[in-house]
């Protein structure tokens, strides 16, 4: 099928959203001269496969439900927002937030993702090929980050039950974030989400995992003895 | 275009032309980042733009070169209606030093003269009180009112400017009132410009410190402050890096600054950098604005390298 052609040079956000969530399942649109256009493919639940072509701006393909999006550029802030199903892949860097609050879904930015990637990540996946900035996976508590590159200081700052594997170097980790011994179950696991990115970089048994040391779960009355 | 977007706080902008040939389009698309900007910050906005020739008009006494580098151009502005040949006469009587004008618009000019910043700045305090200066420099014009950022441009023929880089703000007030004095670019030292997004916490204290150093502010802006702040060292012989570290380590709260001297383009970021900044650069140059679509039409954006500076990080540019 031939794919749908919309412009943001002619259409504003809204016009450009209600002619996606119009499409059948099945079908292709290809975004043109984003231009760093906010809130483009934000809540659609159709399986629909949709190029944007060119540098975005906030909450691309945020509250998504089923479509696959590619931007062929940069995102801003809080790509994936929400997502709860369905895939949002960036060709270039990220800016801060990238999947925030994801419930589900794959996000994939093959560049860098800026501070506060993955924060309150809810059940989602998120790949990132290059670095992320600090306070990545604050407060994530479930789903599954891959680092390919490094990541900022406080990695994981009062983490639930998310999983977060590095590939490269970590500044800092988080209050109640722990390293934990690399299983086979978790070299199987960074296997297939390496490969799911598209990331020949990581080599899985050599990553770094990061989960919660459970400290903060319960509050400690007599902690430091102040109460 | 159609479009829908809430308003967000303040937006800045800033270009540095690396490949001399876009020099000329310099105003032109410095106008069109800031009009992009407008629904950050509709109240008011200022662009300060750098240029390297201004040669003297035919005649006057100022044409050799190193009188050129000895002049300063201060960009001046009046709140009552004013003759500039009237006022520059007078300042070159007082001074001793010639006074040629270049005229930007009713209530702004751009004035030259060799007498030295101190004596220049005294003597149209001493003449004039109600002309303030936004800016001045052997490089840097500065201009600023209140009002949309398009109608701005427009009325000072910013989309004509030649130069090699320049900064721009628009303002949504959070800190202080919506005045031409309160906004961006703060340029409180020769060819050194500041524009701000975000809030500073703790401006009073460091306001009072540098008052009992002798530097005085001449508004109650937050943003201010951080200018005088980097002015007062560079003054005592800091770098402009040294100068942004200084606010790091000094200034409390949210920003992404964008700085800029003589030679130099610099952007920096509070250790949370919750307020936003992207970068774009390709070969020609280096291009900072709040959001991405500021940038998108930049020739060549599309290949550029975009990215967004890291928190406590100096990203700086020279020439």
């Amino acid at each position: 099928m031939e794919p749908v052609i919309l412009s943001c040079a002619d259409l504003s956000a809204r016009q450009i959203n209600a002619a996606l969530a119009a499409l059948p399942d099945g079908a292709c649109a290809r975004v043109l001269e984003p231009r760093g256009r906010h809130n483009l493919a934000v809540g659609l639940s159709n399986r629909v496969r949709i190029d944007i072509e060119g540098n975005a701006g906030y909450y691309i393909g945020g509250l998504g439900q089923g479509p696959d999006v590619v931007v062929s550029g940069f995102v801003g802030w809080s790509v994936g927002e929400n997502l709860l199903a369905g895939s949002v892949r960036v060709k270039g860097n990220a800016s801060e937030c990238a999947g925030a609050s994801s419930h589900g879904g794959t996000i994939v930015i093959e560049g860098d993702a800026s501070s506060r990637a993955g924060i309150s990540l809810k059940g989602g996946t998120i790949l990132v090929g290059g670095n992320v900035g600090h306070m990545s996976g604050f407060m994530a508590q479930a789903g599954v980050m891959l680092i390919g590159g490094d990541a900022g200081d406080a990695l994981g700052d009062s983490l639930y039950e998310a999983v977060i594997y590095v590939a490269g170097k970590i500044a800092s980790l988080g209050s109640d974030a722990r390293v934990e011994e690399l299983t086979d179950a978790d070299v199987r696991a960074v296997k297939a989400l390496a490969e799911l990115g598209g990331f020949d970089h990581v080599q899985p048994e050599n990553v770094t995992r990061v989960a919660s040391a459970r400290g903060l779960y319960n509050f400690d009355a007599l902690k430091d003895q102040k109460y | 275009m159609p479009e829908e977007r809430e308003p967000r706080m303040c937006g800045i902008i800033g270009l540095h032309l690396k490949n001399p040939s876009l020099r000329p389009r310099l105003g032109e698309l410095l106008t069109q980042m800031l009009e992009a900007m407008t629904t950050r910050g509709p109240d008011s906005a200022g662009i300060a733009v750098y240029a390297d020739h201004h040669p003297a008009p035919a005649g006057n006494e100022l044409g050799n070169e190193q009188s050129q580098e000895q002049e300063l151009r201060y960009s001046l502005r009046s709140d009552e209606l004013i003759d500039w040949d009237l006022l520059a006469k007078r300042i070159a009587a007082e001074t001793g030093h010639d006074v040629r004008v270049e005229p930007l618009a009713a209530d702004s000019a751009v004035v030259g003269s060799a007498a030295g910043e101190a004596s220049f700045l005294a003597a149209v305090h001493r003449i004039a009180p109600h002309v303030s200066v936004p800016g001045y420099g052997r490089a840097m014009v500065v201009v600023k009112d209140v009002g949309a950022p398009a109608a701005i441009c427009a009325r000072y023929g910013i989309p004509g400017w030649g130069g090699y880089q320049g900064i721009g703000h628009t303002r949504m007030a959070t800190e202080s009132a919506v005045t031409t004095a309160h906004s961006h670019p703060f340029a409180p030292a020769a060819d050194l410009a500041l524009v701000h997004n975000g809030s500073f916490s703790n401006y009073a204290t460091i306001r009072r410190q540098l008052a009992r150093k002798g530097t005085h502010c001449d508004t109650d802006n937050d943003s201010e402050v951080a200018a005088r702040l980097i002015a007062s060292r560079m003054a005592e012989g800091a770098d402009l890096e040294d100068g942004l570290r200084t606010v790091l380590k000094e200034m409390d709260g949210f920003f992404t600054l964008l700085v800029t001297t003589r030679t130099q383009f610099a952007v920096v970021r509070d250790s949370f950098a919750c307020k936003p900044a992207v970068i774009a650069e390709t070969a020609d140059y280096v291009a900072m604005a709040s959001e991405y679509h500021a940038l998108a039409g930049l020739p060549g954006v599309t290949d550029a390298r975009v990215f967004e500076p890291m928190p406590e990080e100096i990203h700086l540019w020279s020439r």
